[in-house]
């Protein structure tokens, strides 16, 4: 279960959110400048709360009245970013044993391939992501933060800076991801539609407060896209 | 013309000695600061980063000087390390290693701080997200990245290090086999009535040295574009 009572100021912006998932997938749908990005980025501990409590599974990652703030490193949380974030330095291969490296985990041949597959990402292994498409960039991204083994994924827009076409290209893999890799997710997004396909639960974020929590029916009936 | 003498060569070899040992004990010296100066705010940032500009602007007499005063057998700091290292540095090769290593700090520093900083932080969050602690951050993406800017700013000290003169004869004077660079030799061959085309032999050899060092750091330099952009 992933516990989140936070409040941050940044500049003339707050953000106060309040809210408790143990989805499997919680979206977090509002609009651009809503304060979604702050919130993942203080999950992930990039951020620190001005004053708050995050847990996951009962255990604090922050909790500022005890002083508790576990470092970005140390939290064993995954991040898919929307502009991937590919190491520019390592071809695809590398990028994903990154994490296993860090972390000086043994090498699991199991979970590779069935990464590597769930993802198609067999036919890139040895190319620099320079020579990738935006599509795949993701894919990798998405590849690189699960074989860290992470026991939360986050995920900011992953296909924010997708075309159309793209985006279909990817949602039957985060779909896969959700059904068959067993982690949890925090899903960004101000797309209702991909909210609808993914999330199981929904924090409807406006302007840095969370107005309603729920399954996909706290999610406007009808947005312009 | 091309007859090189012994004195001659052994000028040359000192020369590319210093400047050897001079880079590679500066370098990570100058990765350390470079790294401060791009990555983090602390108090006497200025202050660190004028100290480090100074031989650049000071006149190399007075840096050397200063060096003498310091590490001279009877500076404070001389005299401590003769004692408790048995390390001389005043009249002996390592003292123009030092000076030659000062002199060429802030052309080291310079090209390493800008490549650090020209590395994307969001690829250091990403790899912090996937369990990598600051130093692994540092080894694994700031410093791979930055690389081609590290070895540039090796080229470019390794060459100012080569023709440094005013600080080098300050400090350790001139004596041949042991202080005489090719910078002091030539300045010696200047002086001496039939020193004309010896001292040429080395002016265009120190003209080849240092046009190719520039050479080498265009290279790495764009290296580092290449690098940054992923192909």
């Amino acid at each position: 279960m992933l516990r989140v009572d936070v409040a941050k100021q940044l500049g003339e912006f707050s953000v106060e959110a309040t809210f408790a998932s143990e989805g499997r997938v919680t979206g977090l749908f509002g609009a651009s400048g809503a304060g979604k990005t702050s919130l993942i980025n203080m999950i992930a501990g990039l951020l620190r709360p001005d004053r708050g409590v995050i847990a996951i599974d009962g255990e604090k990652l922050d909790d500022t009245s005890a002083r508790i703030h576990v470092a970005v490193y140390r939290r064993r949380i995954g991040y898919v970013f929307q502009d991937s974030r590919l190491f520019p330095h390592l071809d695809v291969h590398d990028n994903l044993d990154y994490g296993r490296r860090m972390n000086r985990l043994a090498e699991d041949a199991a979970q590779w391939r069935r990464v590597t597959e769930l993802l198609d990402l067999g036919e890139l292994l040895n190319r620099r992501p320079g020579k990738l498409s935006g599509g795949e960039r993701q894919r990798v991204a998405l590849g690189r933060a699960l074989l860290s083994q992470p026991r939360l994924l986050l995920m900011d827009e992953p296909l924010g800076s997708l075309d159309e076409q793209r985006k279909e290209e990817i949602l039957p893999y985060l779909v896969r991801l959700r059904d068959e890799a067993g982690i949890p997710m925090v899903y960004v997004s101000h797309d209702p539609s991909e909210m609808r396909k993914l999330a199981t639960q929904i924090a409807i974020i406006k302007r840095g407060r969370v107005t309603a929590f729920g399954g996909i029916e706290v999610l406007p009936a009808h947005t312009p896209a | 013309m091309f007859d090189i003498s012994p004195t001659e060569w052994t000028a040359i070899l000192l020369s590319l000695r210093v400047a050897t040992v001079a880079t590679l004990v500066a370098t990570p010296i100058a990765i350390a600061v470079a790294w401060l100066l791009a990555r983090r705010e602390f108090w006497g940032k200025a202050l660190l980063d004028a100290v480090i500009h100074l031989p650049l602007v000071l006149p190399p007499v007075v840096t050397g000087y200063l060096l003498l005063l310091t590490f001279g057998r009877r500076g404070a700091v001389g005299a401590w390390l003769a004692e408790h290292l048995g390390l001389v540095f005043a009249f002996r090769w390592t003292g123009a290693a030092l000076a030659c290593g000062i002199m060429s700090f802030p052309l080291l520093v310079r090209p390493i701080r800008l490549s650090i900083e020209a590395v994307d932080r969001r690829l250091e969050q990403a790899a912090a997200t996937l369990g990598a602690a600051p130093w692994q951050v540092f080894l694994t993406v700031t410093l791979p990245l930055a690389l081609s800017g590290v070895l540039a700013g090796m080229v470019l000290g390794f060459a100012k290090a080569l023709g440094e003169f005013g600080a080098t004869i300050t400090f350790v004077s001139n004596i041949p086999g042991e202080t005489q660079t090719i910078s002091s030799a030539i300045y010696s061959l200047i002086q001496t009535p039939s020193g004309d085309t010896a001292a040429l032999r080395l002016v265009v050899i120190s003209v080849l040295i240092s046009a190719a060092a520039l050479v080498a750091s265009e290279w790495f330099s764009r290296r580092a574009l290449q690098r940054l952009h992923g192909s």
